[in-house]
């Protein structure tokens, strides 16, 4: 093996060799994200996916300083490695990151992302959506869409699987107007890369969602992940949203497909269409895309 | 400088003059005064701190590992549910090997609530990994605070520790207390230069996962570090007498023991008023001592089993109780003392719960049901108030 060729592998902060499953949308997502932030970082990362299949002692595949503590405690974690940079004066180039799946971040670690986010910290938090408790076989957690079935959220003779919408964190972290909030996709590579980049180039607490497909969590094959993503994207359920100071200033337009496409390329949503009941749950998770849409404005009129 | 402050004032002149570089805390009686001092501090600039105002104990300890991760020396402090709040991430600090101090003001747990004293919540907190030591007074308790960050730090520790003081007893309490200068703690206390931390021009991977072939080895290096840092908690005790010209430290603080037929086993401010009463008990004729246990995390084990020897009876005071088992230091004390030849009949005795006063009277009662052989008991008890059997 070259020498030059593993000193350009270590200027990347996500390394090759890792252990996520074949076609893991968040491992592909933090490796575009990682690019992007550079060696001049230090990364707060949650319990789960991410932290379980990138650090398995003696290994790991961070190429940059890297810290695991608890499952809903990174948003603070982060929060005490910026003000410990900033008292040592050295705050300037390195960029504090916090990434969390989707339970650490919309559920059990909300409180204190939210704390992070109102106390102001020069922290770029970023949350990798796969819109369930992956890492312990597929749970439902706060992001869990409408009418998914996880193995806590069943589909069954009196359940259609999850029975809320999910939770609309982007929202949220944009009510505390934070200079910075934009959801992302696994599957927009370019948007996801200029996203991340945007985020550095301001200071203060940012927040970028990104969705990030799981093969075995939503049950689809492995080489799909890229137009699964799209899918959620172009039919208006995952709306690519950016805001600045708590307004909205950029949203990305869709071709709007029928949600039926995205569906039905998942086993999480195969309830749906084995009766005339399930069928209507499909009307719902329509009107719940056209209300996407409306709201953000994804479609020109 | 010698100074009348409050207890709280104390802690907080301590922790400045350690110069931490994050503090971060969440609000919670009685622990209020001293980050309210600690604040005004950072607010006139008298000490250059980043004070981070959490939404929770949980986040506060966890700032505090993170900027102890970051390189930073850092404090915080809580009591009670605060403690309990803290907990998970008390065990990780541990287990990460990350040192810094807390303060942990000694509250009764709920239910019912109660703001006053106990131990209850820093016992509880006695398998997490971090040294606890108790201190008596406010002297103690300023020295105690810039003992605890040496022996925190030392390469051979490396676990946090907890420094466990009676809420309002001594938090809230006026004493007069000598305040070393800033040169003289600086003398003592070197920066903060870990061997490890997050640093982009030298990454590292902190907290990774073991499995069942590596996580017991990390945990056998957590117990034995624990253990040998007793000698660490005695060598900074005597060092700290050379720099500041007073003894305040070790693990035991023993109190006319030499020639005692009955010792009382105590922690914290208690001990002050017990040493009192075994003066007035000795001038009626009966040996009585006092053995402070000063540092009970590590467990000072020898040295009790040395200090108890000779004693024709222990009696353990217990500022809180493991229910459904048996007073905790009790069990401890028994246990160290198990298998010695000439062993005391050791008996505990539950007393000052939620900030029930401890008297003479109830030391006389100790003493009184002890010797008539009862073994566990709630002493200080209004028997009047309890539901019929």
């Amino acid at each position: 093996m070259a020498e030059p060729e593993f000193e350009y592998e270590l200027t990347r902060g996500f390394l090759p060799g890792h252990r996520a499953c074949a076609g893991c949308g968040q491992a592909a997502a933090v490796r575009i994200a990682m690019e992007v932030v550079g060696p001049r970082c230090i990364v707060a990362n949650a319990t789960g996916c991410l932290e379980v299949f990138s650090t398995p002692h003696p290994e790991s595949a961070w190429g940059v300083p890297w810290i695991h503590s608890l499952f809903e405690n990174t948003p603070a974690v982060a929060s005490g490695i910026e003000a410990a940079l900033r008292n040592q004066g050295k705050l300037g180039d390195i960029r504090v990151l916090g990434f969390g799946g989707d339970g650490a971040t919309l559920d059990i670690g909300f409180g204190a992302l939210s704390g992070m986010f109102e106390r102001g910290h020069d922290v770029l938090y970023i949350c990798w959506d796969n819109e369930a408790y992956m890492n312990t076989g597929v749970q439902r957690s706060g992001s869990t869409p409408f009418a998914a079935a996880t193995t806590t959220s069943p589909a069954g003779t009196r359940s259609f699987g999850e029975n809320r919408p999910k939770k609309n964190l982007p929202a949220i972290a944009a009510a505390h107007d934070i200079p910075y909030v934009a959801t992302a996709s696994m599957s927009y590579f370019a948007d996801l890369r200029r996203k991340v980049k945007k985020a550095l180039d301001v200071r203060g607490p940012r927040y970028l969602q990104v969705h990030v497909p799981c093969p075995p969590g939503w049950g689809y094959e492995e080489h799909l992940s890229m137009e699964v993503g799209r899918l959620a994207v172009e039919c208006g359920l995952y709306p690519l949203v950016e805001w600045e100071n708590g307004q909205i200033t950029r949203v990305r337009k869709i071709k709007k497909i029928p949600v039926e496409d995205y569906l039905k390329t998942q086993r999480r949503f195969r309830h749906l269409f084995r009766s005339d009941a399930g069928r209507e749950q499909i009307k719902k998770i329509q009107e719940l895309a056209d209300e996407s849409i409306r709201k953000y404005g994804l479609v020109d009129e | 400088m010698r100074k009348m402050i409050e207890g709280s004032r104390a802690v907080a002149e301590a922790v400045g003059l350690c110069r931490p570089g994050v503090i971060s805390a969440y609000p919670i009686t009685p622990q209020t005064h001293i980050v309210e001092e600690l604040s005004q501090m950072v607010a006139d600039g008298d000490i250059n701190a980043e004070y981070v105002r959490v939404e929770s104990e949980h986040s506060a300890a966890s700032v505090c590992l993170g900027a102890v991760a970051a390189g930073s020396r850092a404090y915080s402090a809580t009591t009670s549910q605060g403690l309990m709040l803290m907990a998970e991430v008390l065990y990780n600090i541990a287990g990460m090997r990350l040192p810094m101090v807390i303060t942990g003001v000694n509250r009764s747990l709920s239910a019912p609530l109660s703001i006053w004293n106990d131990q209850q919540d820093t016992l509880a907190l006695r398998d997490s990994g971090w040294l606890q030591l108790y201190a008596e007074n406010n002297q103690e308790v300023l020295d105690m605070h810039i003992q605890a960050y040496r022996i925190s730090e030392d390469d051979r520790v490396l676990l946090p520790v907890m420094v466990c003081m009676d809420g309002f007893i001594l938090t809230h309490t006026y004493e007069v207390v000598d305040v070393p200068t800033q040169e003289q703690v600086d003398a003592f206390l070197p920066p903060y230069n870990p061997l490890y931390k997050l640093d982009p021009d030298d990454p590292y991977t902190l907290g990774a996962y073991a499995g069942p072939e590596l996580y017991q080895e990390i945990r056998y290096e957590i117990q034995r570090d624990a253990l040998a840092a007793k000698a660490v908690v005695k060598e900074v005790a005597a060092e700290f007498q050379a720099a500041f010209g007073r003894w305040s430290g070790d693990v035991l603080d023993p109190y006319r023991c030499e020639d005692a037929e009955t010792i009382i086993v105590a922690m914290g401010s208690v001990a002050g008023t017990a040493k009192d009463w075994a003066d007035a008990r000795r001038e009626a004729g009966d040996r009585i001592g006092i053995l402070r246990l000063r540092c009970y995390r590590p467990f000072p084990r020898e040295e009790l089993r040395e200090a108890l020897t000779g004693a024709r009876r222990v009696i353990v005071l217990e500022k809180a109780v493991s229910v459904g088992g048996y007073g905790i230091v009790t069990a401890e004390v028994r246990a160290a003392l198990y298998g010695q030849p000439k062993t005391p009949p050791v008996s505990g005795a539950v007393c000052g719960l939620g900030g029930r006063d401890i008297t003479f009277d109830t030391l006389d009662e100790m003493v009184r049901r002890a010797e008539g052989g009862e073994t566990d008991f709630f002493a200080g008890l209004r028997t009047e108030l309890l539901e019929a059997q």
